[in-house]
């Protein structure tokens, strides 16, 4: 690893402040660190967010479940009143890398750096979620834009991320069977203004299958989505597996969450 | 005192293992030490056009740039191949040459071309990066199946192969299937696998100018392997000026067996500059760099006749050796592979033909179970096909062709010496509740999975040592094992043994074994390994033969300690020495039931005259001291044997492929320790069955290594496994007194054809390793295709 300057800062303002485009700022580190290790990324100055305060923490209201950026994996796993209002959020949670990941990998890390194959951009997308940062409110579906990209601007900080509670949910992946990252992960959300069904791992970004969607809108059941086909177009392919096999477990495991909700 | 062979003794060496508080070659500093960092091919095929150190040379903290330039100046040898095998024409092998250092060519992703040695790691590493390699990119041979029609890697060396060797008389072949009802065939592929210790390769070699000795710790299963090696053939230092010592070892499986060129260079290098020279490898050099295993691509064929009866059987197989011939690279896919690949069975004619080619791959040398998993895959899963063309019962065809005399002579090589393969197979199918199979199958069917069952049925020759065996077979070394066992004057023991436990539990296995021979308690016997200053010389661990060949050489050191013993105890008890018997640790006279403790004894042997109380007297021109050493040269190898049977549930929407139940009784001849001896069942099921479902190296077309990390290679993890259910049979091997068959190998060996016979039971359709999720569903999704045209 080279070196760099280390920065532990109290509040967003000076966060914000110190970065350039050669800094990056540290939450959990379960991307950055190794990234730096392997020599994929260097960085002048490393600023470490995990001292602000009141970027941690869940507040559940009546409608919507909002957990602050430098909140752990762990957390949002045990947490009981998010077991109780969004239980597929704490299952997706408790489901992310090992227990060491969880015990520091942060949310706000995870979306900000939306790894094609992560489990909680899908959860942005399938529950409504509004992402809250420094400067403005962004919605889930204009947030995510590529691979690792976001519509993050710099020197712009990820605070909470907000998701509306919804009526049933579920969300199903199947795991890599190597590095455990979700070779296609479905999240099916049925609120009151329709469904939403998010899938990770199968294209480059997370996406908002709106076929599926439309469809389950209409009739909420396994066998409302039997004769859908998937296309393989746009589907990863790599050696664990190709654009076909994606597209056929994007209907199995959408299948599954519909089944699990 | 009970004896403690048999008994379930808690392994002793594991309170410091799982506590951190072992010492591994990582763990090894000394002051002034430098730092090495490999510069490493990134091309899989190249020449070197020039090396240009210039800037690295200056970079900060630099201490030395060393490239295969300054190596072949100072005439340091190159890495070897250790047997010797002629193909079929009588040709020796082709090898190409293998410096420790690349001068003119790379020809591998990861071969090393240049070290960098610095202050610091981080100094050494960036300035790795300064190092300047013009290369000439050449086209990379990569697929085994197409090594001998693509370009020619070297010049003296056609089609790419070492050898074509044939083991076994093809006329007979053909003259048995000329008379068969039938011939059962099947192409298959025995993947290449990457080893994975969970200890990465380190070395960390200290050089004394003044006594001109160099002392290496390095991360070997064979101290003195490497330090006969590294001395005679790389002439870095005398052997008298040569210390290896390797202290802990996390793991090898044949991975560490030999040493590599970062051993050599960081020696020859601390000589060079003075200083002591660390180079530990990070997992990237480990996945690119170690040894890899299996790779075979082979047509085999079986002759049959209705009744299930074989006649003969072919094999012809492609092995692929990697880049460079290692130093088991070339016997592994010869002898620890054909004679074997006629399986348990009696097999009235049979050849085995290896065709091995070079790529520009790592160089492939033995992985757990070496040639007996590729061996042993290629008859199983043949033989479970013929008995699915037969419509017989996978267990009737394979009763049907056991021997049940023993000793057994079997087709190719070995005489097998002792083993009741029928009381295995019926004890399996018990223990596995074959009979309610059905009943199994359909209520996984009423969950909508597919459920199949498979066989395996092996035999395996290990306990690797026959010394005239092995070297008339090609073998540059003997394989005979050492043991010393010196008595301390107060009464405990330090046995030392030139086999290296690691991982596998010696310290306690061997204890066990000393205690019963010398009757005293285990807690008063040490067991020292892995430095060649300590001890005799040795052959080190692997090819499951540390306890049958090194535990003979620890019981018959044994022997001797208590025939020197009772001449002692005779003087001083004043009988005759045919009146003194030894039982549980002391000497008796049994007319008079005067004893004497061994402890005794041995103190006696160390003081041998009068002083004050003490009163120790030695029998006439018998030399002070209590210590014996032992050289065991066995007769010949020991045959483990075995029956596992595989039940797997198949999810047809997903491919996925879960093992639900596993039954292995194998025999082991004699089981010392059964804790230990489940534990290395355990282990070599994990990998067994992480070959057939998970592991898979994978180079791309142009030679990259694709599976370089633990994000791509699927490494099995606990929650792939289910319980596993043991059993064991025992007849005890008659080549050595212990009666040990050995045991470390069984499970990598005998896994795979299980497996893989019960997934393609469960899908009716004929994949190849590992079965991937994806594969089993591709290959479902055709099934029904081709069901739903029908």
């Amino acid at each position: 690893m080279k070196t760099f300057n280390y920065h532990s800062v109290k509040d967003v303002k000076e966060a914000s402040k110190l970065s350039s485009s050669k800094s990056a700022f540290l939450a959990g580190g379960m991307t950055t660190i190794p990234s730096m290790k392997l020599g994929l990324a260097n960085y002048k100055d490393i600023i470490n967010i995990k001292g602000i305060k009141k970027l941690s923490g869940i507040k559940v209201s009546g409608k919507t479940v909002t957990i602050g950026s430098t909140t752990r994996h762990a957390e949002v796993a045990n947490s009981k009143e998010i077991k109780k209002a969004i239980p597929s959020l704490s299952a997706l949670a408790e489901g992310i890398g090992d227990p060491q990941v969880r015990n520091r990998g942060t949310i706000g890390g995870s979306i900000a750096n939306n790894d094609p194959a992560a489990d909680y951009p899908s959860a942005c997308i399938a529950l409504n979620a509004v992402i809250h940062t420094n400067n403005r409110k962004i919605d889930a579906e204009k947030f995510f834009r590529g691979m690792f990209e976001t519509s993050l601007k710099s020197g712009e900080i990820i605070e909470s991320i907000e998701f509306a509670i919804p009526q049933k949910s579920s969300y199903q992946k199947y795991p890599n069977p190597a590095s455990r990252y979700a070779i296609v992960g479905v999240y099916v959300a049925k609120h009151k203004s329709g469904v939403n069904v998010a899938v990770t791992g199968a294209k480059s970004c997370v996406y908002n299958d709106k076929n599926l969607s439309d469809i389950l809108s209409k009739n909420f059941s396994a066998d409302a989505i039997n004769n859908t086909k998937i296309s393989a177009s746009g589907m990863n392919s790599d050696i664990h597996a190709s654009a076909d096999y994606r597209a056929n477990m994007v209907k199995v495991f959408a299948k599954k969450a519909v089944e699990a909700c | 005192m009970a004896s403690l062979v048999g008994s379930r003794v808690e392994r002793k060496e594991d309170k410091k293992l799982l506590t951190g508080r072992g010492k591994y070659t990582a763990d090894v500093n000394f002051i002034h030490q430098t730092y090495a960092y490999f510069v490493r091919s990134p091309h899989a095929r190249a020449e070197i056009k020039k090396v240009d150190i210039s800037k690295a040379s200056k970079a900060p903290g630099v201490v030395a740039v060393l490239t295969g330039a300054d190596i072949a100046n100072d005439k340091i040898g190159g890495l070897i191949a250790g047997w010797r095998i002629k193909s079929e024409d009588g040709s020796d092998m082709k090898v190409p040459a293998h410096p420790p250092l690349a001068n003119e060519s790379v020809n591998y992703v990861g071969d090393h071309v240049a070290v960098v040695i610095a202050e610091s790691l981080d100094e050494a590493r960036s300035a790795a990066d300064l190092v300047k390699v013009d290369y000439k990119i050449l086209k990379a041979v990569v697929k085994t199946k197409d090594a001998m029609d693509s370009d020619q890697i070297y010049k003296d060396i056609p089609k790419n192969m070492c050898f074509d060797w044939l083991l076994g008389d093809r006329a007979k072949v053909k003259e048995a299937f000329d008379k068969a009802d039938k011939i059962i065939k099947i192409d298959i592929i025995n993947n290449r696998l990457i080893p994975n210790a969970m200890e990465p390769r380190a070395a960390n070699a200290d050089y004394n100018p003044s006594t001109e000795e160099i002392t290496l710790y390095t991360t070997s299963q064979n101290p003195h392997l490497a330090r006969i090696i590294i001395s005679a053939f790389n002439g870095v230092a005398p052997e008298n000026k040569l210390r290896v010592i390797a202290p802990d070892v996390g793991g090898g499986f044949g991975s560490k067996i030999y040493p590599y060129a970062e051993e050599v260079v960081c020696s020859w290098a601390a000589k060079k500059i003075e200083r002591p020279v660390k180079w530990v490898a990070d997992r990237t050099e480990s996945f690119l760099s170690d040894c890899h295993g299996r790779d075979h691509v082979t047509h085999a064929e079986l002759a049959v006749k209705n009744d299930g009866t074989f006649l003969g059987f072919k094999n012809e197989t492609i092995a692929n050796i990697g880049a460079y011939a290692s130093v088991f690279g070339t016997v592994t896919p010869t002898y620890l592979f054909g004679p074997c690949a006629t399986g348990v069975y009696k097999m009235p004619a049979a050849y085995t033909n290896v065709k091995a080619v070079y790529t520009n791959t790592a160089p492939v040398d033995a992985y757990r179970g070496a040639g007996r998993p590729e061996a042993t895959y290629t008859i199983e899963t043949l033989v479970e096909k013929a008995a699915r063309e037969l419509g017989m019962d996978p267990a009737e065809i394979r009763m049907k062709n056991f021997p049940t005399e023993f000793p057994f002579q079997q087709t190719l090589v070995h005489s097998v010496d002792s083993g009741d393969y029928n009381a295995g197979l019926k004890k399996a199918m018990e223990m596995g509740e074959y009979e309610s199979f059905e009943k199994r199958k359909k209520e996984s069917e009423s969950r909508g999975k597919l459920r199949g069952i498979g066989f395996c049925t092996y035999f395996e020759a290990c306990g690797i040592a026959p010394s005239p065996v092995v070297m008339m077979l090609g073998c540059g070394i003997g394989l005979w094992e050492s043991a010393e066992v010196r008595f301390n004057p107060t009464g405990n023991v330090t046995v030392f043994t030139g086999s290296h436990s690691h991982g596998q539990g010696h310290d306690t296995t061997f204890a066990q074994i000393a205690a019963d021979q010398l009757g005293i308690p285990i807690e008063n016997i040490e067991i020292a390994h892995g430095d060649t200053d300590k001890g005799p010389f040795g052959y080190g661990t692997y090819g499951s033969r540390s306890l049958t060949v090194g535990g003979t050489a620890i019981v018959k050191a044994c022997d001797k300690i208590v025939a020197k013993g009772k001449r002692v105890a005779a003087k001083m008890l004043e009988v005759n020495e045919d009146e003194v018997d030894f039982n549980n640790g002391e000497f008796v006279v049994a007319k008079s039931n005067k004893k004497k403790t061994i402890g005794e004894v041995a103190f006696a042997c160390y003081l041998p005259g009068t002083y004050g109380e003490v009163k120790s007297p030695l029998p006439d021109g018998e030399e002070p001291g209590l210590k014996e050493t032992s050289f065991f040269d066995p007769a010949n190898f020991s045959f483990p044997a075995g029956s596992h049977i595989c039940e797997v549930e198949v999810d047809q929407d997903t491919g996925e492929t879960k093992v639900v139940k596993y039954t292995a009784v194998d025999d082991f001849g004699t089981i010392i320790n059964p804790l230990i001896v489940e534990g290395q069942v355990h282990g070599g099921l994990a990998q067994g069955i992480g070959q057939a479902l998970y592991e898979n190296c994978h180079y791309d077309d142009s030679g990259q290594l694709v599976t370089a990390s633990y994000m791509d290679y699927t490494m099995p993890r606990a929650d792939n496994f289910t319980d596993f259910n043991l059993g064991f049979t025992c007849t005890p091997a008659t080549s050595n007194p212990l009666g040990t068959k050995g045991c470390g190998e069984a499970g990598a060996i005998a896994a795979p054809p299980a497996v893989m016979n019960a997934v393609i039971d469960a899908i009716g359709k004929e994949i190849s390793m590992p079965a991937t999720a994806e594969k089993v569903w591709a290959a479902c999704n055709k099934k029904n295709k081709n069901s739903e045209a029908a």
